[in-house]
């Protein structure tokens, strides 16, 4: 069947049987390889993207179930010339290692930023739940939390 | 065999438009490693040196290791940027690519112990012989924790310094200045006398001509002003906005997908599949049969793996359908009875000295078979076309992966090109030896040629093919003296491996590895057999104090008076977790110490049993490996490598049944996550030692110093892993 989706802000078209994850259509289809393949079955976060703003595992999402809502990658989180703080804040803390799962891990802070922007320890803890195997943890909470101290501008991304 | 020749060497100045590329320091008496090229490529004319200069004024280093997470590019670079004396702005690193050329040679020296200590002299000789017997063994690989000790300490430094001192004397034939008068510096070399400056990028079309030194002057630590200093990542910004590629990246022009089902149990191979449940579906192009699985060719991934499970694969039996976890442990356990070893080490009266001990504490520890489990399943891209294999995928070894791709293709190595791309994760699984993922992916793409086929493996498939960290079982006992010291150690565990020996003086040893091969794959993961080791000598020390009524601190330190290096990392531990201080109510500590790939790492657990299960608050680890290149990476693969330890000592574990292994996604294989995650502190002792390795050496003491912590707080020994309470 075909589809279209709003992808970054984009209208893109996709052939695809009803039940293809939508993570394949993104990365296979349209070329957004940013966005992880880990697991398959939702239980490692690498292929989290934003739905409507709130975090998603693609993996699970049949790409025909998200026709008309508003999909955002990792390429779309912020532009390239001026990146989101917790892009930002992953370099200053230098928190990647294989960098395989950091996308997943980016989109999944972004998300629980953009509802709280200063979460607790207990918070980050409970809604950010990727793997990783690299073991960056530390480091993510750290990166969390000084984009969630730092002066904001302009309210949530 | 390539011919080495200095019409070659001529040749590769010219290829970097101008520039300077120099190798590894020159040997007298052996070909010159610091340009060689071989000559005889068909035409085609490979860039071998690890040194290139453009004219732009830009640095490239040529980095024979790849990407993983651990930071090697980064600090490879620094080192050699270090001795260059070159502007660490304008340097840019360039992975080698998978040829011979590249094969390091150093890695056999840091693990040959006969060759670590060879005189001065010889050493270039050693240098090339080593290098010799890599190249033919087919290595080019990223693992024992070895690119820094390695080929960054033995061979980028002196690339680095020779680079430097023929670009200093090109600088003095063209201003006609004695040598003595030129001085180098961020990139740049200038005439004190005159003030005149010519950049690197300018001099290096002379210095190419040049010949290298063969002892080129190093500097002195202290004069040091890029390594040790905390350098952010090369690699890191591409990983933040999802632009860096992985194996499983990689697109190519009419590409298609392909998913597989090897046989569950290991070893079996196949003996019938019905390919039409599979060719009926949408999408699918072929279904291709291997010696031991049956893979799907889709346009897709999901439709390939739709495809994949509309087959019933049926595999032979080899008698192994009934293997358990508990089989298997029962084998080890028989052979552990058994009279068939092989003594690993002994001294003093051996295990004689326990016959009459007043008193001995006897255990038997076992672990589990572990999974590594890279977050980037298993994945290789294949082309065969006009006579040539390409090869797509993220290995730890380039040059293994091409000799199984021209195995598998049926082409000689020359004929095969390996892209290595970054590593989502390795570990250990892919290195040689281990590469299934590339042979099956160069079979398919035989079936696919001349359109490129992408094998991705399911979580599935990867949880349950892969070289798992052998379950092993060890039986330790000891005499106590009077004084509650031991005077006798005598161990047995299956698997031989010199990471059994021991650090603590103790007069009387035996220890020794039996046999008892099972059909599960086995392979390295993140520090080898010093998990397991780690393990069960450091729990075992430490009923050794207690049964002794020590502090398990002050029990190992009494033991280790001859080790300087020890007592100073378990020392800073302690004092890092405020060890002489009691624990939080409901809370307890546990140490322990573990020598590897050259580096001594003491940690403090601290602990807690929170709804019955184990919760690690707090972990502090001291390192000692002897310097350090770039300390915030170091520090992150400490960091790294207690929750990797972590995984195996409390959350999972791989088990058989039916003869396969009974695991399969993270759902019945959970890993550490961040509400999970302790709180690390890491600090570094700079001992001056020899430099020790760091990818790996994080990982042993943690699954020790939590058992101990857990013993500590429950008063219940944990004798097998992950932690149960």
């Amino acid at each position: 069947m075909q589809i279209t989706l709003d992808v970054n802000g984009e209208s893109r078209t996709a052939e695809v049987d009803e039940d293809t994850p939508l993570l394949w259509v993104l990365r296979e289809t349209l070329g957004l390889t940013g966005t992880k393949f880990g697991c398959g079955i939702a239980a490692c976060g690498a292929c989290t993207v934003h739905i409507n703003g709130a975090a998603m595992r693609s993996c699970s999402v049949p790409a025909s179930s998200m026709q008309g809502q508003k999909i955002t990658t990792i390429e779309g989180l912020a532009p390239k010339e001026q990146p989101h703080p917790l892009q930002a804040a992953w370099i200053a803390h230098q928190v990647p290692q294989c960098g395989y799962c950091q996308s997943g891990m980016i989109m999944a802070a972004a998300a629980l930023l953009a509802r709280n922007p200063q979460p607790s320890d207990a918070e980050i803890s409970a809604e950010v739940t990727n793997i990783c195997r690299c073991g960056t943890y530390e480091r993510v909470r750290r990166a969390i939390h000084s984009v969630g101290q730092a002066p904001r501008e302009g309210g949530a991304p | 065999m390539n011919k080495w020749t200095r019409r070659a060497v001529i040749a590769t100045g010219g290829l970097v438009g101008g520039g300077l590329a120099l190798g590894v320091a020159g040997i007298a008496f052996a070909p010159n490693r610091l340009r060689v090229t071989p000559d005889n490529r068909d035409g085609m004319p490979q860039l071998t040196t690890w040194v290139k200069i453009a004219p732009d004024n830009t640095v490239s280093v040529v980095i024979p290791h790849c990407e993983m997470g651990t930071g090697v590019h980064t600090a490879l670079a620094m080192m050699c940027a270090e001795e260059l004396e070159a502007d660490w702005n304008q340097v840019r690193i360039e992975e080698a690519p998978g040829v011979d050329d590249y094969a390091n040679g150093y890695l056999v020296r840091v693990f040959v112990p006969a060759v670590v200590s060879v005189p001065k002299y010889m050493e270039r000789g050693i240098d090339f012989w080593t290098f010799k017997l890599t190249e033919m063994m087919d290595l080019q690989v990223t693992g024992g924790s070895s690119a820094v000790r390695g080929t960054g300490h033995l061979g980028m430094r002196l690339a680095g310094a020779g680079a430097k001192a023929m670009l200093l004397d090109a600088a003095a034939a063209q201003w006609k200045v004695p040598v003595a008068e030129c001085s180098a510096k961020l990139s740049k070399v200038t005439h004190s006398g005159s003030g005149r400056t010519l950049t690197y990028g300018e001099l290096a079309p002379a210095a190419a001509l040049l010949s290298p030194p063969v002892h080129p002057q190093l500097k002195s630590r202290e004069d040091y002003t890029i390594v040790g200093k905390a350098t952010p990542r090369i690699d890191i910004p591409s990983k933040v906005n999802g632009s860096a590629t992985y194996g499983v990246d990689v697109t190519l022009p009419q590409m298609v997908y392909a998913t597989i089902a090897a046989s569950p149990v290991h070893g079996a191979k196949l003996v019938s599949v019905d390919t039409a449940p599979a060719e009926a579906l949408p999408g699918v192009k072929k279904v291709v049969k291997l010696e031991n699985a049956v893979a799907v060719v889709a346009d897709g991934y999901w439709r390939a793996l739709k495809g994949v499970r509309a087959l019933a694969p049926k595999f032979e039996d080899t008698g192994k359908n009934d293997e358990t976890s508990d089989t298997i442990y029962a084998a080890i356990g028989k052979a552990l009875d058994g009279d068939q070893n092989d003594k690993v080490f002994s001294s003093g009266k051996g295990a004689d000295a326990l016959q009459g001990a007043a008193k001995v504490v006897e255990a038997e520890y076992r672990v589990p078979f572990l999974a590594h489990a890279t977050m980037e399943p298993m994945n290789a891209t294949a082309r065969i076309a006009d006579g040539r294999c390409e090869v797509w995928t993220g290995v730890q070894d380039p040059l293994a992966a091409r000799a199984v791709a021209a195995k598998a293709s049926g082409l000689k190595p020359e004929q095969v090109t390996i892209h290595n791309q970054q590593l989502g994760g390795g570990f250990g699984r892919r290195l040689p030896g281990v590469m299934d993922f590339v042979d099956q992916a160069v079979r398919i793409a035989k079936e696919t040629a001349p359109a490129p086929v992408k094998l991705i493996w399911s979580r599935e498939e990867d949880i349950q093919h892969d070289f798992y960290r052998p379950a092993v079982v060890g039986r330790y006992k000891a005499a106590l003296a009077d004084s509650g010291a031991p005077s006798a150690w005598v161990s047995k565990f299956n698997i031989s491996d010199a990471a059994a020996l021991l650090p603590y003086a103790i007069e009387h040893q035996d220890i020794r590895a039996y046999q008892s091969p099972t059909h599960v794959r086995i392979g390295a993961w993140r520090s080898v057999a010093h998990t397991q080791h780690g393990f069960f000598t450091e729990s075992f020390v430490d009923e050794l104090a207690h049964a002794a009524g020590k502090d398990p601190l002050q029990y190992r330190r009494d033991l280790l008076a001859h080790a300087p290096r020890h007592l100073a990392a378990l020392d800073k531990a302690a004092e890092m977790a405020g060890w002489s201080t009691p624990a939080p109510t409901g809370r307890a500590r546990g140490i322990a110490v573990v020598e590897s790939f050259g580096s001594i790492v003491a940690e403090v657990a601290e602990v807690e049993i929170v709804d019955g299960r184990v919760k690690v608050h707090s972990v502090c680890a001291a390192v000692d490996c002897g310097d350090v290149i770039n300390p915030d990476t170091a520090t992150a693969q400490v960091e790294g490598g207690i929750v990797f330890g972590l995984s195996a000592a409390v959350f999972n574990e791989v088990t058989i049944a039916g003869g396969r292994v009974a695991q399969s996604n993270f759902h019945d294989l959970p890993m550490p996550k961040l509400a999970d995650a302790p709180s690390i502190k890491v600090e570094f002792i700079r001992s001056g030692a020899a430099l020790g390795g760091l990818g790996e050496p994080g990982v042993p003491p943690v699954a020790p110093a939590i058992a101990n912590a857990v013993f500590a707080l429950t008063g219940k020994r944990v004798r097998s892993l992950p932690v149960r309470v």
